[in-house]
C-alpha cells in the first residue's frame, strides 16, 4: 500500500545526481574566479606600490616600474577608439537605417563576424606585415593601434546595431514627422538614445586592448620608455605625437614578456593592476546597462 | 538682403531644401562607406594571408609542409612539417572543449532555470569578470598554479617509466584545461541565452505533464536550446583554436604529437614564440602556419553560420 500513494515522494537517484552536477558547475566558476584573484592578489600586491605605477625600470637601480606601459596601454586604447569608433557606429547606422535588407547587409553582417572570429595572433600577423611593412609604420604605437581598431571594429558595430535596435519606431516616425531629414534625426535623436548602448560596445573594446598582447607583440613592440617630457605645451604635444610612430608595449605584453623571463614578481604585479582594470571596466559595463534600461 | 537679388534662391525654401539634400546624400556616402570598410578589412586580411603564405606553400610543397612531422625551421637543411603542430590544435581544442562545455552547459541551466535570484546574484557576476580576464593572466596563472599540479600529477603516473621526458607540468593536458577555463564565460553567456529564449509554453507543458524540475529542465529545455547551445559550443572552439598568448606560456613549447603528458605546440603559439627571430624562408612559413589557422577559423564560421540558419529555420 505504501508503494502505491501518491503522497510519498518519489526518489529519483539520476536526477539528484543531475541537479548536484548543475550546482557543482555553478560552483565551479565562482571557485575559479574567486581562487584565481586570491592567488594573484596574494602572489602580485607585494609587487604592487607607488614607485612600481609611476617609474620605469631602471636596470642600475634594479627597480622595476610600469608607467611607461600604462602610458602606452592609454595610448594605444585612445589611437585605436579613434579609429575604430567613427568606422562601427558609422557602419551600424548604416546597416540599421539606410540599408535595405538583401545580399549587401547579409554580406556585411556575415564580414563582421567573421572579423569577429578571426584570433587575435592573426590580426597580429596582419598588422606587422601591412601596416608596419607595406606602409612603412614599423613597430609603433600607430601600427598597434590600427591593427586593434580592425580587432574591436566587430563589437562596436555590434552593439551600436542592438542599441539602435532597442530604440522605439515611434522616435523614428515622430522626427520624420515633424519634417526633420534622416541624417538630423540619426544626429539628434537615434544616437543620443542609442548612446549607453554605444558605451557598453566602446567600454568591451577597452577591455579587449587593455587584455590584448598577441596583436601587440609585433606591431606595437615592447618599449617601455616614458615619452620625453616636451617643456612647453606645445613641445608635450610634439613629442606626443613622436610617441605615435615609436615602439612602445602595453601592460599585458609586458606581463607575457616578464614571464618568459621567468621575473614572477613583476608579473604578478602587473597583473593586479590589469584586473583591477578588468574590474573597473566590468563595472562601467553594468551601469552603462543600467542607463539603458532606464532610458528604454 | 542684397544677396538675395544676386541669388535669387538662396534663403527660400528650395534652396534650404537641396543645402539639406546634398547633406543627406553626403551622410548617407560616409556611413555607407564605414560599412564597407568591414568588408574591405576582411578582405584584405584573406589575401594578405594568402599571398603571403601561399608562395612558401607551394615552393616547399604542400604535402610536405602539412603531412611533415618534422619542424626544423633553423637547421642547414630546414624542414617544415607542421602535422604536429595542426593535430595539436585538433587535439587540444578538442580536449578543451569536452571538459569545459559540459561545465558550461550546466551552468548556463543553473543560471536560467533552477538558482533562485540570490544564487544567481552571485554566480552571473563572477561568470561576466571571467569574461573579462585577460588572456595573458590566464597564461601566468596556469604556468604558477597549474603547471605544478599537472607535474605533481605526472609524477605520480609515469613513476615506473623511465622513457618518459618529464614536462614539468608543461604539456597539452595544461593547455587544455587552461583554454577550458577560458572558453567558460562565451559557452555560458550564449547558452544561456538560447535557454532564456525558449518558449515558456514549453516548460509549461513539460511541467503540467507531470515531469519534475530537473525533468522539464533536462528533457524539454535544453533540446529546444539547442541550436542556441550548439552555436556557444562553436564559439568556444573558435576561441579555443585561436588563442595564443595564454597557451603559449603553458604548454611546453616543443613540436610533439598530441599527447596528454607531452611538451607540445599549437598552431597560434608556432606564430607568437617564433616571429620574434624568424626571417626569410622561416618567417614566410609562419605566414603559411598563420594561413592554415585562417583556415581553420573559417570552417569554425562556416559551421556557426549553418547552425545559426538551421536554427532560424527551426522557429520559423
Amino acid at each position: 500500500m505504501d508503494e502505491t500513494t501518491l503522497y510519498r515522494k518519489r526518489k529519483r537517484p539520476a536526477e539528484a545526481f543531475l541537479l548536484s552536477a548543475v550546482y557543482g558547475a555553478a560552483s565551479v566558476s565562482v571557485m575559479l574566479l574567486c581562487g584565481m584573484i586570491g592567488y594573484l592578489f596574494f602572489r602580485g600586491a607585494g609587487a604592487v606600490s607607488w614607485r612600481f605605477l609611476t617609474t620605469v625600470t631602471d636596470v642600475a637601480k634594479k627597480t622595476s616600474g610600469i608607467a611607461g606601459n600604462m602610458i602606452n596601454t592609454l595610448y594605444i586604447a585612445a589611437l585605436t577608439l579613434l579609429a575604430a569608433i567613427p568606422l562601427g557606429v558609422g557602419a551600424a547606422v548604416y546597416l540599421s537605417e539606410y540599408a535595405k535588407p538583401g545580399k549587401l547587409v547579409n554580406l556585411i553582417v556575415f564580414t563582421t563576424e567573421t572579423l569577429a572570429g578571426i584570433p587575435s595572433v592573426l590580426f597580429g600577423l596582419f598588422g606587422m606585415g601591412f601596416f608596419g611593412e607595406t606602409l612603412g609604420l614599423g613597430y609603433s604605437l600607430l601600427t598597434g593601434a590600427l591593427t586593434l581598431a580592425l580587432m574591436v571594429l566587430p563589437l562596436i558595430v555590434r552593439n551600436t546595431q542592438e542599441a539602435l535596435r532597442a530604440v522605439p519606431e515611434g522616435y523614428r516616425s515622430g522626427a520624420l514627422g515633424l519634417g526633420a531629414s534622416r541624417f538630423y534625426m540619426i544626429r539628434t535623436v537615434l544616437l543620443p538614445a542609442a548612446m549607453p548602448g554605444i558605451l557598453t560596445g566602446v567600454l568591451l573594446s577597452v577591455g579587449r586592448i587593455v587584455g590584448e598582447s598577441a596583436a601587440l607583440l609585433f606591431t606595437a613592440g615592447s618599449d617601455g620608455h616614458l615619452p620625453k617630457p616636451g617643456g612647453s605645451a606645445f613641445g608635450t604635444i610634439r613629442s606626443l605625437g613622436e610617441k605615435m610612430l615609436e615602439s612602445g608595449g602595453t601592460l599585458a605584453v609586458e606581463l607575457y614578456l616578464q614571464v618568459q623571463n621567468g621575473r614572477y614578481e613583476t608579473a604578478f604585479g602587473i597583473g593586479c593592476v590589469l584586473i583591477a582594470a578588468a574590474f573597473g571596466l566590468n563595472l562601467l559595463v553594468k551601469l552603462a546597462a543600467v542607463r539603458l534600461r532606464n532610458r528604454a | 538682403m542684397k544677396t538675395e537679388t544676386k541669388h535669387p534662391h538662396s534663403g527660400s525654401v528650395m534652396a534650404d531644401r537641396r543645402k539639406k539634400n546634398a547633406a543627406e546624400g553626403i551622410a548617407q556616402t560616409v556611413f555607407a562607406a564605414c560599412a564597407f570598410f568591414v568588408i574591405l578589412a576582411v578582405v584584405s586580411i584573406t589575401l594578405y594571408l594568402l599571398a603571403k603564405g601561399v608562395p612558401a606553400l607551394l615552393q616547399v610543397g604542400p604535402g610536405k609542409i602539412l603531412l611533415g612531422t618534422v619542424w626544423k625551421p633553423t637547421a642547414a637543411e630546414p624542414q617544415y612539417g607542421i602535422f604536429h603542430v595542426i593535430l595539436t590544435s585538433l587535439a587540444g581544442t578538442a580536449l578543451a572543449v569536452l571538459l569545459g562545455v559540459p561545465v558550461g552547459i550546466l551552468t548556463a541551466a543553473f543560471l536560467a532555470e533552477i538558482a533562485d535570484r540570490r544564487l544567481a546574484a552571485v554566480v552571473k557576476p563572477a561568470v561576466e569578470l571571467l569574461a573579462g580576464i585577460p588572456s595573458v593572466l590566464y597564461g601566468l596563472l596556469g604556468l604558477t598554479l597549474l603547471n605544478p599540479l599537472i607535474y605533481r600529477l605526472e609524477l605520480t603516473l609515469f613513476r615506473d617509466s623511465p622513457d618518459h621526458r618529464f614536462t614539468g607540468g608543461a604539456n597539452l593536458l595544461s593547455a587544455a584545461l587552461v583554454l577550458a577555463v577560458m572558453i567558460l564565460p562565451t559557452v555560458i553567456s550564449v547558452s544561456e541565452t538560447a535557454i532564456r529564449s525558449v518558449p515558456p509554453g514549453i516548460r509549461a507543458a513539460s511541467l503540467a505533464l507531470g515531469g519534475s524540475r530537473v525533468q522539464t529542465v533536462f528533457r524539454a529545455v535544453l533540446p529546444a536550446a539547442k541550436s542556441g547551445i550548439a552555436t556557444a559550443i562553436v564559439l568556444g572552439v573558435g576561441r579555443a583554436v585561436g588563442e595564443a598568448a595564454a597557451i603559449a606560456l603553458v604548454a611546453g613549447g616543443c613540436v610533439n604529437p598530441p599527447f596528454p603528458f607531452r611538451s607540445v605546440r599549437f598552431l597560434a603559439t608556432a606564430i607568437v614564440s617564433e616571429m620574434g627571430y624568424a626571417a626569410g624562408r622561416h618567417r614566410q612559413m609562419l605566414f603559411t602556419i598563420g594561413l592554415v589557422l585562417f583556415s581553420l577559423l573559417m570552417a569554425v564560421n562556416a559551421a556557426l553560420t549553418k547552425i545559426r540558419k538551421a536554427g532560424t529555420g527551426e522557429h520559423g
